[in-house]
Order: C-alpha cells, then sequence, then structure tokens
C-alpha cells in the first residue's frame, strides 16, 4: 500500500519524503484546492522544486486541483492544470467534471485521481468518472463501513485510496454546506471550511464562548479543552438536550484496520492535514511508514504497537480518536 | 419569455404511507406543474417499495402533470444500487439522479435526466459536459449565488447549449445542506443508525436544532443535515424569470402545503410578490442567493452584493 502524505509548503513535504512517504500531495496557492488557508500551500514558482526533492527521492508528487471552479474563476483551474502538466506531477487530485474534461483532452497521459471532493462511494460513480476522464483512482469520502470498502475494493474499476488518519469530516466531502450556511464560505465554492475570519472567542460568565460569523458554537467551562468552531463539532440543543449534536471534536485512525484495508486490496492510504505544521508531517509519517513497513514483514502477525498509538495521539486534533465510519455502531 | 412553473420536489423526511398517499391524492388536484417523487434520503425508510413509487408515479402523471422519480442521494450498499437501477430502469418517467450512480446508469440507456442540488454543478463547463451525457434539466446547488448562476446560463448561451436544458431553483423549504453516513436523528434518541426503531418518523418536519442561545441552527432529518431556517425565494421570481430559470421547487413540509403553493401560483399569474411569511416558522432566509451566508435573510430585491 501507497502513504500518501499532506504537505502545506516546501519543508513539510521535505518532511514526508524523508520520513518515507510514498507520495505528497500539495495544492497551490489559491482556491483551486480544498485547503485553501492564508500562508499555507505552494507558490507556482515553487512547484518544481517540490516535483524535483520527491522526484529524486524516488516519491510521487500528486497536485490538488479539487474544488468546483465558477465561471469567473474558469481559467485559475486550468492554468493550474498547464502548469502541473509542465512541472511534471505524477498525478492531478481532481472533482470537478469541467476540469477533468479539460484535462484529459489536453494532457491525455496525466494521470487523474478522482478527489473525496466529488462524493463518490460506489462502483456506478467510479465507472462515471473513470470511462469519461479515464480516472485511475478514487479517494473515498470517510463514510462508507469496512465491509462497504471492502466491497467497493473487490467490484471498483480504479484503484482505491482511503483516508487513514487526521482530521474527521463526518459529512460526504463534497456534500457539505454547513460551513457557508453559516459563512458564506465553503470547501466547493472558495476552497476552505469555516475560514479564521469568522472566527471569535469571547470570554462570559457562563464560560469562553466560541462563535462562527456570530452563531454560538460552544460554550467552554473553565478549565475545559476548546477545539475551533465549526458547525459539524458544535454543542447544540436537540430534543431537549444539549450535546456534540452531530459529532465530538475526535479525530480519525485507523492503524488497527491496516491490515483489512490491506487485504481488502487498497491501493493507498491517505494522511489529512495539509494546514497542519512539519513536526506533524515528519512525525505521522514516521509513525505510518513503520506501521507499513510492519505490515510487509511481519503479515498476519501484525500489532499495532503502543508507542505508535502515543505518538500519533500527542499530534491528534481534540483529545480522543476513533474509527469513524469505518466501524459501523459509529454510524 | 415562457412562463415560471412551479414543481413539488421530493419528500424529504420520512412520511407514514397513509400521509404520503393522502399527501398525493391532493397533490393531485394542485396548481403544481412538476412533481418528484421518490426516497432521496435514506434507504431504510420504506414507507413505500420501490415499485408502489413508480405506480404511484404513473398514476399520478395521468392528471397531466409531469412526474419525475427522485433516487437516493448518497448511495453506499449494493442493495441501494439496484434500487436506484430499477427506477432508472422504470420505462417511461424522467428520473431526477441526486448521485452520479445515477447519471452513469442513465447515461448507458441513452435516456436524458434532471439533476437535483446534490450534483456538484458550479460551472458552464461541468453542466455542458453532463448535458451531453443527457442532462435536459439541473437544479443547482443551493448555494450557489445568483450572480454566478447569471454568468453560468449566460456562458451556456454562447457555448450553444442553453437552449436545451432548463434550469430549476430549490426555492421555497428546509435546504438540504448535508449528507453523512451518521443518522442524526436516531443519535438524538440515542439509538445506533442499524437499530434506529425509525425514529424519523416522528419528526414531519425534521428534528430542530438551537445553538446554546436559542437561534434555530439546523434541521435534523435523519443522515441529511438542513437549513434550520426555511429558505424562501419565491419573492425572487420575477429576476429568475429574467434569468432563464424555468421552475421554482417547493420542498414539500407538513403544514399549508396547499396555501403555499396556491399563493404562489396566483402571484405568478398576477405578476406579483407573494407574500409566504404566514407559512414560514421564523424569519426565513434567502442569503445564498445573493452570495451571502446560508442562513441570512437579506431585504428582496437586492441583487448584488
Amino acid at each position: 500500500m501507497e502513504l500518501v502524505a499532506p504537505a502545506g509548503n516546501l519543508p513539510s513535504l521535505k518532511a514526508a519524503v524523508d520520513n518515507g512517504a510514498d507520495a505528497v500531495y500539495i495544492g497551490m496557492r489559491n482556491d483551486t484546492n480544498a485547503r485553501h488557508f492564508p500562508g499555507l500551500n505552494f507558490e507556482e514558482s515553487n512547484l518544481a522544486k517540490a516535483v524535483f526533492y520527491a522526484h529524486v527521492a524516488g516519491a510521487k508528487v500528486f497536485l490538488a486541483i479539487n474544488t468546483y471552479p465558477q465561471p469567473q474563476g474558469w481559467t485559475r483551474w486550468t492554468h493550474a492544470v498547464d502548469v502541473a502538466a509542465d512541472a511534471g506531477f505524477d498525478a492531478l487530485i481532481v472533482a470537478d467534471m469541467g476540469v477533468m474534461e479539460y484535462a484529459a483532452t489536453h494532457y491525455p497521459h496525466l494521470r487523474l485521481h478522482l478527489s473525496v471532493q466529488a462524493s463518490a462511494t460506489n462502483r456506478h460513480a467510479l465507472e462515471l468518472y473513470q470511462r469519461q476522464f479515464g480516472i485511475r483512482r478514487a479517494v473515498l469520502p470517510r463514510v462508507l463501513s469496512l465491509e462497504q470498502v471492502t466491497r467497493l475494493a473487490n467490484n471498483s474499476p480504479v484503484d482505491l485510496e482511503v483516508f487513514a488518519f487526521g482530521s474527521l469530516c463526518i459529512m460526504v466531502e463534497g456534500r457539505c454546506q454547513l460551513s457557508s450556511y453559516a459563512t458564506g464560505k465553503s470547501p466547493n465554492l472558495s476552497g476552505a471550511c469555516s475560514p479564521a475570519e469568522f472566527v471569535a472567542w469571547q470570554s462570559t460568565a457562563s464560560g469562553l464562548e466560541s462563535r462562527l460569523n456570530g452563531l454560538l458554537m460552544d460554550r467552554f467551562p473553565a478549565g475545559t479543552v476548546t477545539g475551533y468552531p465549526v458547525i459539524c463539532k458544535g454543542r447544540f440543543r436537540a430534543a431537549e438536550s444539549v450535546y456534540h449534536v452531530l459529532e465530538e471534536p475526535t479525530s480519525l485512525n485507523t492503524l488497527e484496520l491496516l491490515p483489512l484495508l490491506a487485504k481488502a486490496g487498497i491501493k493507498a492510504i491517505k494522511i489529512e492535514g495539509r494546514q497542519r505544521g512539519t513536526a506533524y508531517v515528519a512525525q505521522v509519517t514516521r509513525v505510518w511508514r513503520a506501521a507499513l513497513d510492519a505490515l510487509h514483514t511481519q503479515a498476519d502477525a501484525f500489532t499495532v504497537r503502543q508507542d505508535w498509538m502515543e505518538s500519533l495521539a500527542r499530534i491528534s486534533e481534540g483529545a480522543q480518536t476513533t474509527l469513524g465510519a469505518y466501524h459501523r455502531p459509529w454510524q | 419569455m415562457p412562463a415560471m412553473k412551479i414543481s413539488l420536489g421530493p419528500v424529504l423526511y420520512y412520511w407514514p404511507r397513509d400521509t404520503l398517499f393522502d399527501f398525493y391524492a391532493q397533490v393531485a388536484g394542485w396548481p403544481v406543474d412538476c412533481i418528484y417523487l421518490g426516497e432521496t434520503v435514506c434507504s431504510k425508510r420504506r414507507a413505500l417499495r420501490t415499485s408502489e413509487w413508480i405506480d404511484l408515479a404513473r398514476e399520478i402523471s395521468k392528471s397531466g402533470k409531469q412526474v419525475v422519480l427522485s433516487t437516493l442521494t448518497l448511495i453506499e450498499a449494493e442493495s441501494e444500487l439496484s434500487t436506484v437501477a430499477r427506477l432508472c430502469d422504470n420505462g417511461d418517467l424522467l428520473v431526477e439522479a441526486n448521485d452520479m450512480a445515477a447519471v452513469h446508469l442513465l447515461n448507458e440507456k441513452h435516456l436524458p435526466f434532471t439533476t437535483g442540488p446534490a450534483i456538484n454543478i458550479y460551472n458552464s463547463r461541468s453542466l455542458n459536459y453532463l448535458q451531453r451525457l443527457g442532462l435536459i434539466r439541473w437544479t443547482p446547488p443551493v448555494e450557489l449565488p445568483r450572480t454566478t448562476l447569471a454568468e453560468i446560463l449566460k456562458e451556456a448561451d454562447e457555448l450553444g447549449f442553453g437552449k436545451r436544458i432548463e434550469t430549476e431553483i430549490f426555492a421555497f423549504g428546509h435546504m438540504p445542506l448535508a449528507y453523512s453516513a451518521r443518522c442524526f436523528t436516531a443519535r438524538a434518541n440515542n439509538l445506533p443508525k442499524d437499530g434506529c426503531e425509525f425514529e424519523c418518523l416522528k419528526y414531519p418536519d425534521g428534528l430542530p436544532v438551537y445553538t446554546q442561545d436559542n437561534q434555530r441552527l439546523l434541521t435534523l432529518n435523519g443522515i441529511q443535515s438542513q437549513s434550520g431556517q426555511v429558505l424562501n425565494l419565491i419573492p425572487e421570481w420575477k429576476d429568475m424569470q429574467d434569468l432563464g430559470v424555468r421552475l421554482l421547487r417547493i420542498s414539500p413540509q407538513s403544514q399549508h402545503m396547499q396555501e403555499i403553493i396556491e399563493h404562489t401560483h396566483a402571484a405568478l399569474r398576477q405578476g406579483v410578490t407573494p407574500d409566504l411569511s404566514a407559512f414560514i416558522e421564523g424569519d426565513g432566509c434567502n442569503g445564498y442567493w445573493f452570495g451571502q451566508a446560508g442562513h441570512m435573510q437579506l431585504e428582496s430585491g437586492r441583487t448584488t452584493p
């Protein structure tokens, strides 16, 4: 299985490569990718350097062009495809049909991966993208159970990549407009979820309040752990109770599922977190490299080492980790 | 300029079998031009079997209204794909694709189709691509601003396919905002999805969610999260008509449906702006249309942010 690591800048890309990533995925510094945060991602002039560093070390580099262009911005997306083809990226991660058509027409030899933002969760959807645009791999949304992933891997027309670790989207990626409902900005519209400019913190008599564009996301009594205010991790009132209506602030960790994912024929596992720092990228990549190597040599004798789990727990968002939708009772 | 039509969206909530039959018996007599039928949210809901949805659709189509079969949005299991395939194979009725799986099946059969708001079309190229695969009508994502829609439709004309498609706007009701593997209605009742006891039946208009300072935020509808506020874009209908929008979609709710549709119909005929505030709980919202946050309610007629 290929280990696909995130990088939000050149030092992170180097950290990923140096710590054993088989592939690194990055984005350009604009809204053509779904982590369009200030100060993050690659200037066009830095892309060649990124590709060179990875290729010299024998690693691949993918460019995420995985948001949905609107008419006014269309040429930014086609330009990103042109630049990627020129810079020698190993694959483009794409979500929009118009962008796929452009890439497939102009650069038929350029490998296309279907982004998780395209929300393909079943074989017929995958067949459509495979037949129309020749996509070679698809990243699955974090909504399928392990059993469903296994079944899909058995009859998928393309290779599958799944999320293994990182913050947890509990909604189908590409099909969530909670952020724009609160702020007007969303992954599909603007390449970002719940942007920081809409976040406000205020100390009140009932505790520290977090707001997203004025909407109260949570109240934290003194001394409790706070989380970034997004609707899916907020605490609200429903059916007469105040609780995490959608999900607790947990993150995904599937280390214990690794043998099953391998057995299912999953071709690549993906680490989330282009927005995280270089230390995160280095540490997560190192642990998952060690785990994949152990799986390779030990096969059925593979067990999750305690120090791996502790190492990952230290850099997880929120205090707890979960298997998410892979584990049916979570649903 | 062709007259604006009214469509009735699929029932997004879990209504019992008899409620559905009663509802559609009334709908046949209402001034709607097009009716979408079918389960789009959760395959565990089986008030009507797939064959019964198709029979009901055929029955209603005898009234002369256009009937479209709507398909499931989040498709994870083979059994769900089979249901979608059966709807696509119905033989005569138009199908609304809410996932690319349905687009694929319909395209393979060389059948025309419509797309619902969960199909991500944000530009004229992807719209054109789907049009060549068989799309004859689309309902844009609810977050798409008016200005972007105007650009897309202008480019559709320039690219020469504008006349071959119809645009429908999700114009009234709680907006579908997100889909998950998790069932939030079951979670609210401390039940797992696999043992949900069909809790959705208790909430004919979904389960309301409030912030801790009592603002209505969301509406839980099984695995679907909807807006807390009711979207009302009907007052924008003249502007929409000028843009080339052909249908206004009204999403079914358990109360006041007949009044909402009759008021809208009368306003369209008389060329006036309907006042639907009496049928909306809370402030309503229309922010997306004006390029703002979806929950906001802006003054009608404000067409540029």
